[in-house]
């Protein structure tokens, strides 16, 4: 490891592949153990797509992601995998499956071809079950869950992956306003621990709230990015949306409402 | 929370292959036992032990022990095809024909029929065309760098129904002596299987190879970025699945002609009983898959005797009951 300032995952003069699209302003950034970044941009703008770059399982246009010093592509996926875990915002459940059965498929990426899950990933996958409050849901098939109850299972598998980066996709999607709270804590609690965090987020409220970076991106490849109180300004989030809003403030925080 | 759930979630429960396993052997003995001239079990004994009388040996050791061991190698053959492209295309309804493969190995056989060619020409004719049409799917569905299952999956669709315009042609063109024999062909039969020992050996290999790969498919079946993202090698993965089951399905379908069904049918139905666990189901499969053909050509053989039914026919009809009544009683 070479010194403190090449850990965590940082990308370099990075441009992200949205087919058709001018390259924009190329990203450096670093997202550090213990911090909480959010990315912000409306649809369209390749949240998605530098989520997946940054998570290695796309290439980027130019540039370079590396975890650690060293670039992605020189890391073994499997090694990968026990770093980096992604909330992904889409889901395949073509096929049968428990809730407890798709929280262990979290501990893939530690066991050999021929193991089996141990008792210890049996316990990593109910602890996480249990954290997410879905336990008296383990035995459920997927197929029956709710929207909300389908995303967190997706956090609890992440969390039995228990990788030092965090990439989330909207993990607030489909969440009621209790499991929404709960799901930023658990990643705050995550980033408390040393961890990285990166999430894209629809919610300004959300990222004003629980994100100690932002990332705001723009549909025509544009971005900046910096520490969360320097980025919430209204003209820049408005410019973003192409949206007026309304600045209230509470509890010394602002709260954004998309004017009429 | 009943039972059969509890049972599933605990992958290292193997009570369902040990079912399934003494299944499969009392579907070799009635296999045995069952034909034109009918043996009691103790006679089965007695030639099985090494005694019996002479011809009770050359019936049971030379005719109806090789068929019997082919029907269930070439039945586990189909069902290992079907779990693995069905885990590959992400479709719980592909089955081992569903890329046309069958397609090419029909039209390679009936041309051979056609040719007047005997019956091992036409087998290595239909092993050739199979291996033709996985080829042909493989360059074009890959032509233009970019690869999906979808893609892959339209390409062999597609393929499947020129390969079914040909083979309409052919029958069409045929002499009306030669057509029978075709039309068992393309249902599936068993009569000219010969040796079992290359269907065996195959559904060995291929155990041998996917076992160790279960969980991975597990991961595989949630989609290709997911498995990416838990370290899953996907590409190099998904080419072995290709290849894998499009030779498991040319060694079947040139053993036994293109027998329907057993590929589509059986991993679906262990999948509603067993869940979707691939360590459990691949073995689960092979076990059942090889006793339903050996028992659906055991009936094919005994249903109008002297006369031979087309193997196909009675997994389709043994089959579609089964399938739908397990359908209704999963339903949620």
């Amino acid at each position: 490891m070479s010194g403190l300032a090449a850990r965590g995952l940082i990308a370099k003069g990075l441009v992200i592949d949205v087919p058709g699209r001018p390259d924009g302003r190329p990203l450096d950034l670093a997202v550090a153990p213990g911090q909480r970044w959010g990315v912000l941009g409306p649809n369209g703008a390749g949240k998605t797509t530098l989520l997946h770059t940054l998570a290695g399982l796309r290439p980027p246009r130019a540039g370079e992601v590396s975890l650690d010093g060293r670039a992605l592509a020189r890391w073994r996926r499997r090694a990968l995998a026990r770093r980096l875990g992604v909330v992904f915002q889409e889901r395949h459940d073509d096929f049968p499956a428990t809730v407890r059965e798709t929280a262990l498929i979290g501990r893939h990426p530690f066991l050999s071809p021929w193991r089996q899950e141990g008792p210890e990933d049996l316990a990593r996958a109910d602890d996480a079950l249990a954290r997410l409050e879905l336990s008296h849901l383990a035995e459920r098939e997927l197929a029956t869950l709710s929207g909300g109850e389908r995303q967190r299972v997706s956090l609890a598998t992440v969390l039995t992956q228990a990788p030092d980066i965090w990439l989330a996709d909207e993990p607030t999607n489909h969440l009621d306003l209790h499991h929404q709270v709960a799901a930023m804590a658990l990643l705050a609690g995550q980033a408390e621990r040393g961890r990285g965090v990166i999430m894209c987020l629809h919610d300004l409220n959300l990222a004003a709230r629980w994100c100690s970076h932002l990332l705001l991106l723009y549909p025509d490849g544009q971005a900046c990015w910096g520490p969360a109180e320097a980025m919430l300004t209204p003209a820049a989030l408005e410019r973003l949306y192409d949206q007026r809003l309304v600045t209230a403030w509470l509890d010394g925080a602002p709260v954004f409402v998309p004017a009429r | 929370m009943n039972g059969a759930r509890v049972l599933r979630s605990s992958p290292r429960l193997r009570g369902p292959l040990v079912w399934l396993a003494l299944a499969a052997l009392l579907s070799q003995l009635l296999a045995l036992a069952l034909g034109s001239v009918a043996l009691s079990p103790g006679e089965l004994v007695a030639v099985l032990a090494g005694d019996g009388e002479a011809l009770h040996r050359t019936l049971l050791l030379e005719l109806r022990l090789p068929r019997a061991l082919a029907a269930f190698g070439t039945g586990a053959l189909l069902a290992m095809a079907g779990a693995l492209m069905q885990i590959l295309l992400r479709n719980p309804l592909a089955d081992p024909y569903v890329l046309g493969l069958s397609g090419g190995a029909s039209v390679a056989a009936l041309a051979a029929m056609l040719a007047g060619w005997g019956m091992a020409l036409v087998s290595g004719a239909a092993f050739a065309g199979a291996l033709a049409s996985t080829l042909i799917v493989f360059g074009l569905a890959h032509g233009g760098g970019s690869w999906t299952p979808t893609r892959l999956l339209l390409t062999g669709v597609v393929m499947a129904a020129g390969w079914g315009a040909l083979i309409t042609f052919l029958l069409a063109v045929s002499p009306v002596e030669r057509l029978p024999g075709m039309l068992y062909w393309l249902m599936g039969d068993l009569a000219y299987a010969g040796s079992p020992w290359p269907v065996l050996s195959v559904a060995a290999l291929g155990l041998a190879v996917v076992l160790p790969l279960g969980r991975t498919l597990n991961v595989l079946a949630r989609g290709g970025l997911q498995a990416a993202a838990l370290g899953v090698a996907v590409r190099p993965l998904e080419w072995t699945l290709y290849l894998l089951a499009s030779l498991v399905t040319a060694v079947a379908v040139t053993t036994a002609g293109s027998v329907g069904f057993v590929g589509l049918m059986v991993p679906h139905m262990l999948r509603l009983r067993l869940g979707n666990d691939q360590r459990r189901i691949l073995p689960a499969s092979l076990l059942a898959g090889g006793t339903l053909l050996t028992l659906a050509d055991t009936l094919a053989r005994t249903l109008i005797a002297p006369q031979q039914l087309p193997v196909g026919v009675i997994t389709a009809l043994l089959g579609v009951p089964t399938f739908l009544y397990l359908l209704q009683r999963s339903q949620r």
